[in-house]
């Protein structure tokens, strides 16, 4: 901030900006959907965040790359245990946690093991998808099956049912071509239109996948080539949340009845789309690591409330 | 000039091989320095079928190669990356951080490859 011109100081800051603020200061911000409109209630403490446990709620966890040692960040199994041992603490336990891919940085077999370890202490059940970096063992994808695919269909899709929500996880990491973006392919679609077809328009909707679903920046790649026919598929329900990772950095999106989500890395950070020469992993000073991880809390409210998230960081 | 010459005789000895230095000894720094040109010029050639990763993007984009010819890619970033060839020709495993993968096209035609993490990443190999 100590750079802006009074140019930009006299318009305000963006709602991105605040955001960006609110992390750098190690703190949470508590978003509410109503209207379809999210807005921010307000900065959350730990006295905040306790309350709002109340409803229903679950973790979404994004992007630990186990095995992951570079200048970014040397130790990202460590800060994975860090981010684990604020789930630990929580005072309310989350019914559950959506990891949204790239659990792994090289999907070996001893980082699933560390997976396992260190996902296994939170005592909370799990719900994985892949990213890319999960199926890039010898046999593409095998070593991710065995572990977090059983009962998942194709490449590790399915759905469940929670609390009266639908929940649904789409792999949109193999098969990629050359030149495009994320991919569903053709027999995901087709799953996924029959596993919608029974449901009520009044079913609150979760779909988790690792690259986002719409296209965020396609220059870096971030986007899903296919993932609007996905979105067409859900378009006539009336609560629609689509949880990714991936682009390691909070952002917000709303769309009618649909809210796009994308939580921090417990890994490292990357940068802004455009705003450095490649998405690669962003070297930040290592006090300044811990503000830039994080995980997120998502609260379905009793009744007919809306889905509130809280983004907090490793630093607070 | 003295410091200048012993300067120049120095440089020519760090990047030519003995015999350059024995000739950039006798023959004086001129003649010495033209062989070392010669020396680096050889190494390009000899790097001229590499192609590295840096920052997301394959160097050179595109490589004109004769039928043959192994060409070998690098990655340098701090992320692995594949090499796929777009018809299935070739396929590398994940190549981490200074991981390196080769290929010996055999045939002549165009192969346009990519990254099969990062598809936005593209390349391609002209063979002759």
């Amino acid at each position: 901030m100590a750079n802006k011109s009074p140019d930009d100081q006299d318009k305000g800051l963006g709602r991105r900006e605040v955001l960006e603020c609110m992390v750098w200061a190690g703190t949470g911000v508590l978003w509410t959907i109503s209207g379809g409109v999210p807005h921010s209630v307000g900065l959350i403490g730990e006295a905040a965040a306790a309350e709002s446990t109340t409803g229903f709620t679950f973790l979404q966890m994004s992007d630990s790359h186990i095995g992951f040692d570079k200048k970014a960040n040397p130790d990202a199994l460590g800060t994975l245990r860090e981010a684990v041992a604020k789930v630990k603490a929580m005072p309310t336990k989350p019914s559950f946690i959506i990891h949204t891919g790239d659990i792994t940085h090289l999907s070996k077999p001893a980082e699933f093991d560390d997976s396992d370890k260190v996902f296994g202490e939170t005592g909370v059940q799990m719900h994985w998808i892949p990213g890319e970096h999960d199926i890039i063992d010898e046999e593409r994808g095998k070593a991710y099956l065995e572990r977090y695919g059983k009962g998942a269909k194709g490449a590790g899709w399915y759905s469940f049912d929670d609390h009266g929500i639908h929940f649904i996880g789409l792999v949109n990491v193999v098969d990629l071509k050359g030149g495009g973006l994320g991919t569903l392919g053709a027999e995901q679609l087709a799953w996924l239109e029959a596993d919608l077809k029974d449901k009520s328009n009044s079913t609150p909707i979760v779909v988790f996948a690792h690259i986002p679903l719409y296209v965020l920046y396609k220059e870096w790649g971030w986007g899903t080539e296919d993932g609007q026919r996905a979105l067409d598929l859900l378009k006539r329900f009336g609560s629609v949340t689509v949880l990714n990772g991936h682009i390691h950095q909070l952002a917000q999106k709303v769309e009618g009845n649909m809210t796009f989500h994308t939580a921090l890395s417990t890994a490292f950070p990357q940068p802004a789309p455009g705003s450095a020469p490649s998405p690669g992993p962003m070297v930040v000073p290592a006090d300044q690591l811990r503000s830039k991880l994080g995980l997120s809390t998502v609260t379905v409210m009793q009744g007919n409330k809306p889905l509130a998230f809280v983004d907090k960081t490793l630093a607070g | 000039m003295r410091s200048l010459v012993s300067h120049l005789r120095l440089a020519a000895a760090r990047f030519t091989p003995g015999r350059a230095v024995l000739v950039a000894m006798l023959m004086g720094p001129i003649v010495g320095a033209l062989l070392a040109f010669g020396t680096v010029a050889a190494e390009e050639a000899k790097d001229a079928n590499v192609v590295t990763i840096d920052n997301f993007v394959f160097t050179p984009p595109e490589l004109t190669v004769a039928v043959g010819t192994t060409v070998k890619w690098v990655n340098h970033d701090d992320i692995p990356h594949t090499v796929v060839d777009k018809n299935k020709a070739f396929r590398s495993k994940a190549l981490d951080t200074d991981d390196a993968y080769s290929f010996t096209f055999a045939s002549a035609g165009t192969y346009d490859y990519f990254c099969g993490l990062h598809p936005h990443m593209q390349g391609k190999i002209i063979v002759k």
